[in-house]
Protein backbone atom coordinates (compact mmCIF):
# COMPACT_ATOMS: atom_id res chain seq x y z
CA UNK A 1 0.00 0.00 0.00
CA UNK A 2 1.61 3.22 -0.94
CA UNK A 3 0.92 6.58 0.48
CA UNK A 4 -2.28 8.13 -0.93
CA UNK A 5 -1.71 12.11 -1.32
CA UNK A 6 -5.18 12.29 -2.19
CA UNK A 7 -6.90 10.28 0.68
CA UNK A 8 -3.90 12.54 2.84
CA UNK A 9 -5.71 15.98 1.97
CA UNK A 10 -9.21 15.16 1.92
CA UNK A 11 -8.45 14.14 5.07
CA UNK A 12 -6.76 17.79 5.77
CA UNK A 13 -9.56 19.66 4.73
CA UNK A 14 -12.33 17.41 6.54
CA UNK A 15 -14.54 19.50 8.88
CA UNK A 16 -14.28 16.55 11.63
CA UNK A 17 -10.59 16.88 11.81
CA UNK A 18 -10.97 20.32 12.49
CA UNK A 19 -13.53 20.21 14.82
CA UNK A 20 -11.27 17.80 16.83
CA UNK A 21 -8.51 20.35 17.05
CA UNK A 22 -10.61 22.82 18.04
CA UNK A 23 -12.13 20.10 20.96
CA UNK A 24 -8.32 19.55 21.71
CA UNK A 25 -7.73 23.05 22.00
CA UNK A 26 -10.56 23.95 23.95
CA UNK A 27 -9.86 21.30 26.30
CA UNK A 28 -6.50 22.60 26.86
CA UNK A 29 -7.48 25.87 27.66
CA UNK A 30 -9.76 25.29 29.79
CA UNK A 31 -8.27 22.70 31.80
CA UNK A 32 -5.31 25.23 32.07
CA UNK A 33 -7.58 28.01 33.31
CA UNK A 34 -8.92 25.22 35.97
CA UNK A 35 -5.32 24.13 36.74
CA UNK A 36 -3.87 27.59 37.23
CA UNK A 37 -6.64 28.52 39.68
CA UNK A 38 -6.20 25.70 41.65
CA UNK A 39 -2.65 25.51 41.35
CA UNK A 40 -2.55 29.39 42.45
CA UNK A 41 -4.23 28.47 45.91
CA UNK A 42 -2.18 25.13 45.84
CA UNK A 43 1.08 26.98 45.59
CA UNK A 44 -0.80 29.74 48.21
CA UNK A 45 -0.96 27.06 50.57
CA UNK A 46 2.29 25.53 49.96
CA UNK A 47 3.89 29.06 51.14
CA UNK A 48 1.75 29.35 53.84
CA UNK A 49 3.02 29.86 57.74
CA UNK A 50 -0.32 28.35 58.38
CA UNK A 51 0.09 24.73 59.06
CA UNK A 52 -3.08 22.66 58.01
CA UNK A 53 -2.83 25.11 54.36
CA UNK A 54 0.44 23.52 53.96
CA UNK A 55 -0.70 20.02 54.61
CA UNK A 56 -3.97 20.38 52.37
CA UNK A 57 -1.62 21.53 49.53
CA UNK A 58 1.20 19.04 49.93
CA UNK A 59 -1.21 16.24 49.92
CA UNK A 60 -2.80 17.87 47.00
CA UNK A 61 0.23 18.07 44.78
CA UNK A 62 1.80 14.37 46.38
CA UNK A 63 -1.56 13.21 44.98
CA UNK A 64 -2.15 14.67 42.32
CA UNK A 65 1.50 14.09 40.79
CA UNK A 66 1.22 10.33 41.26
CA UNK A 67 -2.60 9.09 39.79
CA UNK A 68 -1.88 9.03 36.17
CA UNK A 69 -4.06 11.52 34.28
CA UNK A 70 -5.80 8.55 32.24
CA UNK A 71 -7.18 6.94 35.60
CA UNK A 72 -8.60 10.27 36.66
CA UNK A 73 -10.58 10.54 33.51
CA UNK A 74 -11.80 6.90 34.11
CA UNK A 75 -12.83 7.72 37.79
CA UNK A 76 -14.65 11.17 36.36
CA UNK A 77 -16.32 9.64 33.77
CA UNK A 78 -17.31 6.31 34.93
CA UNK A 79 -16.73 6.22 39.00
CA UNK A 80 -18.32 9.20 39.49
CA UNK A 81 -21.84 9.05 38.21
CA UNK A 82 -22.44 5.85 39.55
CA UNK A 83 -21.55 7.61 43.18
CA UNK A 84 -23.25 10.84 42.60
CA UNK A 85 -26.76 10.76 40.38
CA UNK A 86 -26.48 14.50 39.78
CA UNK A 87 -23.16 13.59 37.11
CA UNK A 88 -25.85 10.69 35.63
CA UNK A 89 -27.26 14.03 33.71
CA UNK A 90 -26.97 15.40 30.36
CA UNK A 91 -24.87 18.15 31.11
CA UNK A 92 -21.85 16.18 32.29
CA UNK A 93 -20.78 15.78 28.82
CA UNK A 94 -17.04 13.69 28.08
CA UNK A 95 -15.96 17.32 27.71
CA UNK A 96 -16.39 18.77 30.75
CA UNK A 97 -15.07 15.78 32.31
CA UNK A 98 -12.19 15.73 30.36
CA UNK A 99 -11.16 19.21 30.92
CA UNK A 100 -11.89 19.02 34.75
CA UNK A 101 -10.34 15.76 34.99
CA UNK A 102 -7.08 17.28 32.97
CA UNK A 103 -7.40 20.51 35.12
CA UNK A 104 -7.65 18.97 38.28
CA UNK A 105 -4.43 16.87 37.71
CA UNK A 106 -2.41 19.60 35.89
CA UNK A 107 -3.10 21.93 38.67
CA UNK A 108 -0.87 20.19 40.79
CA UNK A 109 2.20 20.76 38.41
CA UNK A 110 1.01 24.45 37.96
CA UNK A 111 1.00 24.93 41.44
CA UNK A 112 4.95 23.87 41.47
CA UNK A 113 5.49 26.79 38.60
CA UNK A 114 3.37 29.41 40.28
CA UNK A 115 5.23 28.36 44.02
CA UNK A 116 8.52 28.69 42.10
CA UNK A 117 7.66 31.84 40.20
CA UNK A 118 6.40 33.86 43.26
CA UNK A 119 9.35 32.97 45.47
CA UNK A 120 12.01 33.74 43.00
CA UNK A 121 10.83 37.30 43.38
CA UNK A 122 12.81 39.55 45.60
CA UNK A 123 11.66 40.16 49.23
CA UNK A 124 12.11 43.52 48.84
CA UNK A 125 9.16 43.72 46.43
CA UNK A 126 6.54 43.39 48.94
CA UNK A 127 8.59 44.50 51.81
CA UNK A 128 8.39 48.10 49.90
CA UNK A 129 4.74 47.24 48.72
CA UNK A 130 3.60 46.77 52.40
CA UNK A 131 5.96 49.58 53.63
CA UNK A 132 3.62 52.14 51.00
CA UNK A 133 0.79 51.03 53.50
CA UNK A 134 -0.50 47.90 50.73
CA UNK A 135 -2.84 45.71 52.05
CA UNK A 136 -1.87 41.79 51.96
CA UNK A 137 -4.05 41.69 48.70
CA UNK A 138 -2.94 44.44 47.12
CA UNK A 139 0.62 43.63 47.86
CA UNK A 140 -0.01 40.56 45.97
CA UNK A 141 -2.25 41.39 43.16
CA UNK A 142 -0.39 44.72 42.18
CA UNK A 143 3.60 43.94 42.98
CA UNK A 144 3.95 40.40 43.46
CA UNK A 145 2.17 38.89 40.67
CA UNK A 146 3.15 40.81 37.58
CA UNK A 147 6.33 39.69 38.37
CA UNK A 148 5.25 36.34 39.28
CA UNK A 149 3.50 35.80 35.84
CA UNK A 150 6.85 36.81 33.83
CA UNK A 151 8.65 33.87 35.67
CA UNK A 152 5.39 31.78 35.29
CA UNK A 153 4.95 32.07 31.54
CA UNK A 154 7.47 30.07 29.51
CA UNK A 155 6.93 26.62 31.51
CA UNK A 156 3.38 27.64 31.73
CA UNK A 157 4.00 27.50 27.85
CA UNK A 158 5.65 24.20 27.90
CA UNK A 159 2.56 22.92 30.16
CA UNK A 160 -0.50 23.71 28.05
CA UNK A 161 1.47 22.56 24.80
CA UNK A 162 1.50 19.54 27.31
CA UNK A 163 -2.83 19.48 27.70
CA UNK A 164 -2.96 19.86 23.99
CA UNK A 165 -1.59 16.15 23.51
CA UNK A 166 -2.72 15.04 26.76
CA UNK A 167 -6.27 16.18 25.51
CA UNK A 168 -5.92 12.73 23.16
CA UNK A 169 -6.36 11.02 26.20
CA UNK A 170 -9.73 11.93 26.78
CA UNK A 171 -10.07 9.44 23.74
CA UNK A 172 -10.94 6.61 26.44
CA UNK A 173 -14.30 8.77 27.53
CA UNK A 174 -15.55 9.11 24.34
CA UNK A 175 -14.71 12.63 23.40
CA UNK A 176 -13.86 13.47 20.21
CA UNK A 177 -11.06 15.18 19.93
CA UNK A 178 -7.96 15.37 17.01
CA UNK A 179 -6.75 12.23 17.67
CA UNK A 180 -9.69 10.26 18.04
CA UNK A 181 -10.90 11.67 14.83
CA UNK A 182 -7.88 10.03 13.16
CA UNK A 183 -8.42 7.14 14.90
CA UNK A 184 -12.07 6.62 13.87
CA UNK A 185 -11.09 7.23 10.02
CA UNK A 186 -8.63 4.68 10.30
CA UNK A 187 -10.86 1.94 11.88
CA UNK A 188 -12.80 2.46 8.83
CA UNK A 189 -11.10 2.88 5.79
CA UNK A 190 -7.25 0.95 7.34
CA UNK A 191 -5.26 4.08 6.16
CA UNK A 192 -3.19 4.51 8.62
CA UNK A 193 -0.22 6.62 7.03
CA UNK A 194 -2.83 8.85 5.39
CA UNK A 195 -5.34 9.77 8.71
CA UNK A 196 -2.20 10.00 11.26
CA UNK A 197 -0.16 12.21 8.80
CA UNK A 198 -3.42 14.63 8.92
CA UNK A 199 -3.12 13.97 12.64
CA UNK A 200 0.33 15.35 12.59
CA UNK A 201 0.12 18.66 10.52
CA UNK A 202 -2.97 19.53 12.98
CA UNK A 203 -0.77 18.93 16.27
CA UNK A 204 2.35 20.76 14.21
CA UNK A 205 -0.44 24.00 13.22
CA UNK A 206 -1.65 24.35 16.90
CA UNK A 207 1.55 23.94 18.56
CA UNK A 208 3.10 26.33 16.53
CA UNK A 209 0.52 28.74 16.88
CA UNK A 210 0.50 28.26 20.62
CA UNK A 211 4.62 28.75 20.60
CA UNK A 212 3.62 32.35 18.07
CA UNK A 213 1.42 33.53 20.97
CA UNK A 214 3.25 32.82 23.73
CA UNK A 215 6.51 34.68 22.81
CA UNK A 216 4.16 37.57 21.81
CA UNK A 217 2.37 37.15 25.71
CA UNK A 218 6.39 37.57 26.63
CA UNK A 219 7.26 40.03 24.59
CA UNK A 220 4.55 42.18 26.54
CA UNK A 221 6.42 41.37 29.73
CA UNK A 222 9.52 43.30 28.84
CA UNK A 223 10.00 46.24 30.92
CA UNK A 224 11.62 48.63 28.88
CA UNK A 225 10.43 51.60 27.53
CA UNK A 226 11.84 50.89 24.19
CA UNK A 227 10.02 47.46 23.63
CA UNK A 228 6.85 49.91 24.06
CA UNK A 229 7.49 52.01 21.39
CA UNK A 230 9.28 49.72 19.14
CA UNK A 231 7.02 48.55 15.36
CA UNK A 232 5.28 46.40 15.93
CA UNK A 233 6.95 42.77 15.15
CA UNK A 234 5.92 40.35 12.91
CA UNK A 235 4.52 38.44 15.59
CA UNK A 236 1.96 40.71 16.92
CA UNK A 237 -0.46 40.12 14.68
CA UNK A 238 -0.49 36.83 14.77
CA UNK A 239 -1.10 37.06 18.78
CA UNK A 240 -3.60 39.50 18.43
CA UNK A 241 -6.15 37.46 15.76
CA UNK A 242 -5.39 34.70 17.99
CA UNK A 243 -6.67 36.57 20.69
CA UNK A 244 -9.67 38.44 19.13
CA UNK B 1 20.81 53.04 79.94
CA UNK B 2 23.80 54.96 79.07
CA UNK B 3 22.48 58.41 77.52
CA UNK B 4 20.95 60.93 78.91
CA UNK B 5 17.34 59.70 80.64
CA UNK B 6 14.06 60.20 77.76
CA UNK B 7 10.94 62.15 78.83
CA UNK B 8 8.14 60.60 79.65
CA UNK B 9 5.53 60.48 76.98
CA UNK B 10 3.04 62.86 76.83
CA UNK B 11 -0.42 61.66 77.25
CA UNK B 12 -1.47 64.43 74.83
CA UNK B 13 0.03 65.16 71.81
CA UNK B 14 1.26 68.83 70.46
CA UNK B 15 3.24 70.33 67.91
CA UNK B 16 6.14 70.63 70.42
CA UNK B 17 5.97 66.87 71.54
CA UNK B 18 8.38 63.88 69.02
CA UNK B 19 6.39 63.13 65.79
CA UNK B 20 7.48 59.40 66.61
CA UNK B 21 9.00 57.78 69.55
CA UNK B 22 10.10 54.61 70.69
CA UNK B 23 10.36 53.38 73.94
CA UNK B 24 12.31 50.33 75.74
CA UNK B 25 12.20 48.71 71.98
CA UNK B 26 13.54 45.09 72.20
CA UNK B 27 14.01 42.53 69.31
CA UNK B 28 16.13 39.23 68.87
CA UNK B 29 16.41 36.91 66.07
CA UNK B 30 16.64 33.42 67.53
CA UNK B 31 19.15 33.54 70.26
CA UNK B 32 20.81 37.35 68.94
CA UNK B 33 19.66 40.32 70.67
CA UNK B 34 19.67 42.70 67.77
CA UNK B 35 17.52 45.77 69.59
CA UNK B 36 18.15 45.99 73.92
CA UNK B 37 15.83 49.13 75.13
CA UNK B 38 15.95 51.34 72.23
CA UNK B 39 14.77 54.96 73.59
CA UNK B 40 14.45 57.18 70.65
CA UNK B 41 12.35 60.69 70.01
CA UNK B 42 12.26 62.68 66.68
CA UNK B 43 10.22 65.98 66.36
CA UNK B 44 8.71 67.51 63.95
CA UNK B 45 11.16 68.70 60.94
CA UNK B 46 14.31 67.16 62.66
CA UNK B 47 17.05 65.14 60.91
CA UNK B 48 18.62 62.70 63.01
CA UNK B 49 21.33 61.03 61.61
CA UNK B 50 22.32 56.93 62.89
CA UNK B 51 25.21 55.62 62.76
CA UNK B 52 27.02 52.51 63.94
CA UNK B 53 28.66 49.57 62.92
CA UNK B 54 27.15 46.80 60.56
CA UNK B 55 25.23 44.48 62.74
CA UNK B 56 24.09 47.07 65.36
CA UNK B 57 20.35 47.21 65.41
CA UNK B 58 19.90 50.72 63.64
CA UNK B 59 18.22 49.05 60.43
CA UNK B 60 16.44 46.59 62.50
CA UNK B 61 14.61 49.83 64.68
CA UNK B 62 14.16 51.38 61.54
CA UNK B 63 11.89 48.12 60.13
CA UNK B 64 10.52 48.11 63.35
CA UNK B 65 9.22 51.90 63.45
CA UNK B 66 7.81 51.30 59.68
CA UNK B 67 6.03 48.55 61.37
CA UNK B 68 7.65 46.13 58.70
CA UNK B 69 8.35 44.02 61.82
CA UNK B 70 7.14 43.90 65.21
CA UNK B 71 8.61 44.41 68.18
CA UNK B 72 9.40 42.49 71.16
CA UNK B 73 8.91 44.50 73.47
CA UNK B 74 8.36 48.20 74.12
CA UNK B 75 6.10 51.14 72.30
CA UNK B 76 6.07 53.09 69.58
CA UNK B 77 3.88 55.94 68.97
CA UNK B 78 3.39 58.56 66.11
CA UNK B 79 1.72 61.83 67.22
CA UNK B 80 1.24 60.34 70.73
CA UNK B 81 -0.53 57.46 69.19
CA UNK B 82 0.63 54.21 69.81
CA UNK B 83 0.88 52.12 66.72
CA UNK B 84 1.81 48.75 65.60
CA UNK B 85 -0.49 47.12 68.65
CA UNK B 86 -3.66 47.30 70.14
CA UNK B 87 -4.21 48.42 73.33
CA UNK B 88 -5.92 45.48 75.70
CA UNK B 89 -6.37 45.33 78.64
CA UNK B 90 -4.33 41.95 78.83
CA UNK B 91 -2.15 43.58 77.47
CA UNK B 92 -0.62 45.25 74.18
CA UNK B 93 -1.65 42.45 70.75
CA UNK B 94 -0.19 42.71 67.73
CA UNK B 95 -2.53 44.36 65.17
CA UNK B 96 -2.78 41.84 62.07
CA UNK B 97 -1.51 42.73 58.44
CA UNK B 98 -4.00 44.43 57.27
CA UNK B 99 -4.67 46.75 60.34
CA UNK B 100 -1.21 47.48 60.05
CA UNK B 101 -1.36 48.56 56.20
CA UNK B 102 -3.51 51.53 57.18
CA UNK B 103 -1.19 52.19 59.62
CA UNK B 104 2.24 52.41 57.51
CA UNK B 105 0.72 54.80 55.37
CA UNK B 106 1.85 57.91 57.67
CA UNK B 107 5.44 56.40 57.46
CA UNK B 108 7.83 56.58 54.17
CA UNK B 109 10.36 54.35 54.19
CA UNK B 110 13.53 54.42 51.69
CA UNK B 111 15.48 51.13 51.38
CA UNK B 112 19.25 50.71 50.58
CA UNK B 113 18.34 48.86 47.37
CA UNK B 114 15.34 50.87 45.95
CA UNK B 115 13.18 48.26 45.66
CA UNK B 116 11.62 49.56 42.92
CA UNK B 117 8.84 48.12 41.21
CA UNK B 118 10.67 46.90 38.11
CA UNK B 119 7.00 46.09 36.16
CA UNK B 120 6.34 49.68 36.83
CA UNK B 121 7.48 53.28 35.20
CA UNK B 122 9.30 55.52 37.15
CA UNK B 123 6.32 57.19 36.89
CA UNK B 124 3.48 53.94 38.07
CA UNK B 125 6.19 53.21 40.94
CA UNK B 126 5.31 57.00 42.16
CA UNK B 127 1.79 56.09 41.58
CA UNK B 128 0.97 52.97 42.85
CA UNK B 129 0.83 53.87 46.61
CA UNK B 130 -1.63 57.29 45.36
CA UNK B 131 -4.35 54.41 43.98
CA UNK B 132 -4.16 51.58 45.70
CA UNK B 133 -3.81 52.53 49.29
CA UNK B 134 -5.13 55.98 49.18
CA UNK B 135 -7.99 55.67 46.12
CA UNK B 136 -6.86 58.83 44.44
CA UNK B 137 -8.44 58.86 40.64
CA UNK B 138 -5.56 57.82 37.96
CA UNK B 139 -5.50 60.96 36.42
CA UNK B 140 -4.93 62.91 39.73
CA UNK B 141 -2.20 60.20 41.11
CA UNK B 142 -0.25 60.72 37.73
CA UNK B 143 -0.03 64.63 38.33
CA UNK B 144 1.39 64.45 41.47
CA UNK B 145 3.32 61.62 40.64
CA UNK B 146 4.90 63.99 38.40
CA UNK B 147 5.00 67.06 40.13
CA UNK B 148 6.75 64.49 43.23
CA UNK B 149 9.25 63.13 39.99
CA UNK B 150 10.38 66.88 39.21
CA UNK B 151 10.97 67.62 42.46
CA UNK B 152 13.66 65.11 42.67
CA UNK B 153 14.42 66.07 39.36
CA UNK B 154 13.46 63.14 37.43
CA UNK B 155 10.44 64.14 35.27
CA UNK B 156 11.91 63.86 32.44
CA UNK B 157 12.77 59.95 33.19
CA UNK B 158 9.25 59.32 34.52
CA UNK B 159 8.87 56.82 31.37
CA UNK B 160 11.43 54.44 32.25
CA UNK B 161 11.63 51.75 33.67
CA UNK B 162 13.77 50.62 36.84
CA UNK B 163 15.61 48.92 34.56
CA UNK B 164 16.75 51.78 32.34
CA UNK B 165 17.38 54.03 35.19
CA UNK B 166 20.70 54.42 37.05
CA UNK B 167 20.77 53.37 40.75
CA UNK B 168 21.28 56.98 41.61
CA UNK B 169 18.04 57.57 39.71
CA UNK B 170 16.44 54.39 41.14
CA UNK B 171 16.93 56.00 44.61
CA UNK B 172 15.64 59.35 43.58
CA UNK B 173 12.21 57.78 42.20
CA UNK B 174 11.55 55.39 45.27
CA UNK B 175 12.34 59.05 47.63
CA UNK B 176 9.47 60.35 45.54
CA UNK B 177 7.88 57.03 46.08
CA UNK B 178 7.46 57.66 49.83
CA UNK B 179 7.45 61.34 49.48
CA UNK B 180 3.95 61.61 47.44
CA UNK B 181 2.55 59.26 50.41
CA UNK B 182 3.15 62.69 52.67
CA UNK B 183 4.02 60.95 55.35
CA UNK B 184 4.64 62.26 59.09
CA UNK B 185 7.85 61.00 58.66
CA UNK B 186 10.61 59.56 56.24
CA UNK B 187 12.72 56.32 57.00
CA UNK B 188 15.90 55.94 54.84
CA UNK B 189 17.97 52.34 55.50
CA UNK B 190 21.62 53.20 54.01
CA UNK B 191 20.24 54.81 51.14
CA UNK B 192 23.46 55.52 49.49
CA UNK B 193 25.05 52.11 50.52
CA UNK B 194 24.33 50.02 47.15
CA UNK B 195 25.32 53.23 45.19
CA UNK B 196 28.57 53.36 42.67
CA UNK B 197 30.47 56.46 44.60
CA UNK B 198 29.91 58.92 41.52
CA UNK B 199 25.81 58.26 42.12
CA UNK B 200 26.20 59.19 45.92
CA UNK B 201 26.22 62.91 45.47
CA UNK B 202 22.99 63.01 43.66
CA UNK B 203 21.03 61.52 46.25
CA UNK B 204 22.27 63.35 49.44
CA UNK B 205 21.56 66.44 47.66
CA UNK B 206 17.70 65.44 47.36
CA UNK B 207 17.72 64.44 50.63
CA UNK B 208 19.50 67.43 51.75
CA UNK B 209 16.56 69.68 50.22
CA UNK B 210 14.17 67.48 51.61
CA UNK B 211 15.27 68.41 54.96
CA UNK B 212 16.03 72.18 54.08
CA UNK B 213 11.97 72.10 53.26
CA UNK B 214 11.28 70.73 56.75
CA UNK B 215 11.07 67.06 56.50
CA UNK B 216 11.32 65.01 59.56
CA UNK B 217 13.37 62.44 58.63
CA UNK B 218 15.69 59.25 59.64
CA UNK B 219 18.64 58.47 58.36
CA UNK B 220 20.82 55.59 59.09
CA UNK B 221 24.14 55.72 57.05
CA UNK B 222 27.64 55.86 56.85
CA UNK B 223 27.62 58.92 55.36
CA UNK B 224 30.00 61.54 57.58
CA UNK B 225 29.71 64.36 56.10
CA UNK B 226 26.05 64.30 55.18
CA UNK B 227 25.12 63.45 59.13
CA UNK B 228 27.66 66.43 59.59
CA UNK B 229 26.02 68.71 57.52
CA UNK B 230 22.55 68.04 57.23
CA UNK B 231 21.28 66.37 60.65
CA UNK B 232 20.21 68.16 63.87
CA UNK B 233 21.55 65.07 65.67
CA UNK B 234 23.36 61.96 65.59
CA UNK B 235 22.86 59.11 67.12
CA UNK B 236 25.61 56.12 67.47
CA UNK B 237 24.32 52.52 67.54
CA UNK B 238 26.17 49.74 69.06
CA UNK B 239 25.10 46.28 70.18
CA UNK B 240 21.57 47.07 70.14
CA UNK B 241 21.75 50.44 72.12
CA UNK B 242 21.89 53.71 71.67
CA UNK B 243 25.65 55.01 72.74
CA UNK B 244 25.47 58.89 72.33
CA UNK B 245 22.93 61.22 71.29
CA UNK B 246 24.49 64.65 70.20
CA UNK B 247 24.30 67.77 68.24
CA UNK B 248 26.75 67.22 65.00
CA UNK B 249 29.13 69.44 66.44
CA UNK B 250 29.25 67.71 69.58
CA UNK B 251 28.99 64.44 68.54
CA UNK B 252 31.89 64.94 66.15
CA UNK B 253 34.28 67.29 68.09
CA UNK B 254 33.70 66.32 71.81
CA UNK B 255 32.56 62.96 71.84
CA UNK B 256 31.29 62.16 75.54
CA UNK B 257 31.74 58.34 74.93
CA UNK B 258 34.93 56.19 74.41
CA UNK B 259 32.91 53.90 72.07
CA UNK B 260 31.90 57.12 69.98
CA UNK B 261 35.64 58.26 69.54
CA UNK B 262 36.58 54.77 69.02
CA UNK B 263 34.18 54.58 65.75
CA UNK B 264 35.18 58.31 64.74
CA UNK B 265 38.71 56.83 64.76
CA UNK B 266 37.67 54.15 61.83
CA UNK B 267 35.21 56.72 60.12
CA UNK B 268 37.32 59.68 59.80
Amino acid sequence: MEFDVNIFVQQLVNPSYLSGAFLSVAVAVLSLILATAIGFAVALGRTSRIRIAQGVAGIYTWFFRAIPALLVLLIIWNALPQLFPVLRQDWFSPFIAAFIGLGIVEAAFMAEIIRSALLSIDEGQALAGRALGMSPVKVMLKVVLPQAIRTALPPTGNEFIGLVKFSSLASVISLQELLTTAQVGVNITFRYAEYYAAAIVYYLIIVSLLTLLQSYVEKKFVWTSRSKSKKPSILEPVGQGVQS
Amino acid sequence: MTHSGPEPMPETWSTNDPVLSVRNLHKSYQDQNVLRGVEFDIRQGQVKAVLGPSGSGKSTMLRLMALLEPADDGEIRLRGRRIGVREKASGAVALPERELAKERRDIGMVFQKFNLFPHLTACRNVMLGLTSVKGIHHKEAEEQAMAMLQRVGLSHRAGHFPSELSGGQQQRVAIARALVMNPDVLLFDEPTSALDPELVGEVLEVMESLANDGMTMIVVTHEVRFARRVADEVTLFDSGVIVEQATPDEFFDNPQHQRTRKFLSHVH
